[in-house]
C-alpha cells in the first residue's frame, strides 16, 4: 500500500501519522503544501493533524484552499481513500468532501485525554478491523472537535451508515455523539481522536493499530 | 474601495464563546444580558472597481464557512 501524508505550516502529527502507516507496513510518502500532485500511484492520502496555517480565519479553511489540497479532492473524486485525523478532520469538511463543521468545544477548554469511542461501523476499509459496538481506548487533544450539521445531515449519515465512532462520553458537545464519519462512498473517513497515537505499545494504548493495519490490508493486492 | 464583511454564527449554532462572556457579564453585575453572540469583522481594502458580486464569491469560497456561519457586506 503506498500512503501520502500531508504536510502543511503548522501540521505537527504528520511525522505519527507517516510511522503508523510505516508501521503498518505501507510505503509512505511526505507531500508538501505547496505541490500540486500526489506521488504516482498512491492509495492513500493521510491529513494529519496540527495547527495548519496556525488556523488562521477558521479551523483548516485556509488548508482547504491550498494547491495540495485540490490534489487531495480528485483523488477522493477518483474514489482514492482518504484518511483526516483531527486539524485534518476540519480540512476536509472546509473542503467539502465530508459534510458538517467542527466548532469550538463547548465546554471551551483545549481538551487532551485518552477516551471512549464505541465503532458504529465496521462496514469501512478504516473499521473492517474492529466489531461494531467495540469500545476502544483513543487519545483527542483539540479545541475545535464540537461537529456541528443540520439535523437532515445527521439523519442521513446515520441512517447510511456513515458514524464510524461516537464518544462514549461526549467530551466536546458533538451532535449525535459524533467523533468520526465516512464518506458516501466509505473512502473518506474524517475523526478528532487520534489513532495514530495509539499505535505503539510506548504510547500506552494500541487500539488505533487496527484501523491501520486494515487499511494496509484492504488496499494491498493479495 | 473597502467593504467589510461581517460573519456571524447562524442562529441555533451553540456559539459557546458568546455564552461564556454572556456569563461573565451577568458575574460582573451586568444584569439583563439576555443573549451574546460572538463573530468576527474583516475589512478588505480593494482595487477601485471590484463588485459586490466578487466579495460574495470570496464569503462563499473562503471567509464564511455557510455550513455554520452566515455574512453580511458592507461597499464603502
Amino acid at each position: 500500500m503506498k500512503a501520502a501524508v500531508i504536510v502543511f505550516p503548522g501540521s505537527n502529527c504528520d511525522r505519527d501519522l507517516a510511522v503508523a502507516f510505516e508501521q503498518a507496513g505501507a510505503d509512505v510518502t511526505m507531500v508538501w503544501h505547496k505541490d500540486s500532485t500526489l506521488p504516482e500511484g498512491v492509495d492513500i492520502v493521510g491529513v494529519p493533524g496540527g495547527f495548519s496555517y496556525g488556523d488562521y480565519l477558521r479551523c483548516g479553511a485556509i488548508a482547504a484552499k491550498s494547491p495540495v489540497c485540490q490534489a487531495v479532492a480528485a483523488h477522493a473524486s477518483r474514489g482514492g481513500y482518504v484518511l483526516g485525523v483531527c486539524n485534518g478532520f476540519q480540512v476536509l469538511t472546509e473542503t467539502g468532501l465530508l459534510p458538517g463543521a467542527l466548532l469550538r468545544n463547548a465546554g471551551l477548554k483545549y481538551i487532551c485525554k485518552t477516551v471512549g469511542l464505541k465503532v458504529q461501523t465496521s462496514n469501512s476499509a478504516f473499521t473492517e478491523g474492529y466489531n461494531a459496538g467495540d469500545v476502544i481506548g483513543i487519545p483527542i487533544a483539540h479545541h475545535d472537535g464540537n461537529y456541528y450539521a443540520d439535523d437532515e445531515t445527521i439523519a442521513r449519515l446515520q441512517g447510511e451508515d456513515r458514524v464510524a465512532f461516537t464518544y462514549t462520553d461526549n467530551p466536546n458537545g458533538s451532535r449525535g455523539d459524533i467523533a468520526g464519519i465516512l464518506s458516501e462512498n466509505r473512502r473518506v473517513l474524517g475523526m478528532m481522536p487520534h489513532p495514530e497515537r495509539a499505535a505503539d505499545a510506548g504510547h500506552g494504548g494500541t487500539d488505533g493499530v487496527a484501523l491501520f493495519r486494515a487499511l494496509t490490508g484492504a488496499l494491498t493486492p493479495a | 474601495m473597502k467593504a467589510t464583511v461581517r460573519v456571524m454564527l447562524k442562529n441555533g449554532v451553540l456559539d459557546p464563546q458568546g455564552e461564556a462572556v454572556r456569563h461573565a457579564l451577568g458575574a460582573m453585575g451586568f444584569d439583563g444580558v439576555n443573549g451574546v453572540r460572538q463573530g468576527k469583522i474583516i475589512e478588505l481594502d480593494l482595487a477601485d472597481g471590484a463588485t459586490e458580486a466578487e466579495v460574495k464569491d470570496m464569503c462563499e469560497k473562503l471567509l464564511a464557512n455557510t455550513v455554520i456561519e452566515s455574512y453580511a457586506i458592507e461597499i464603502a
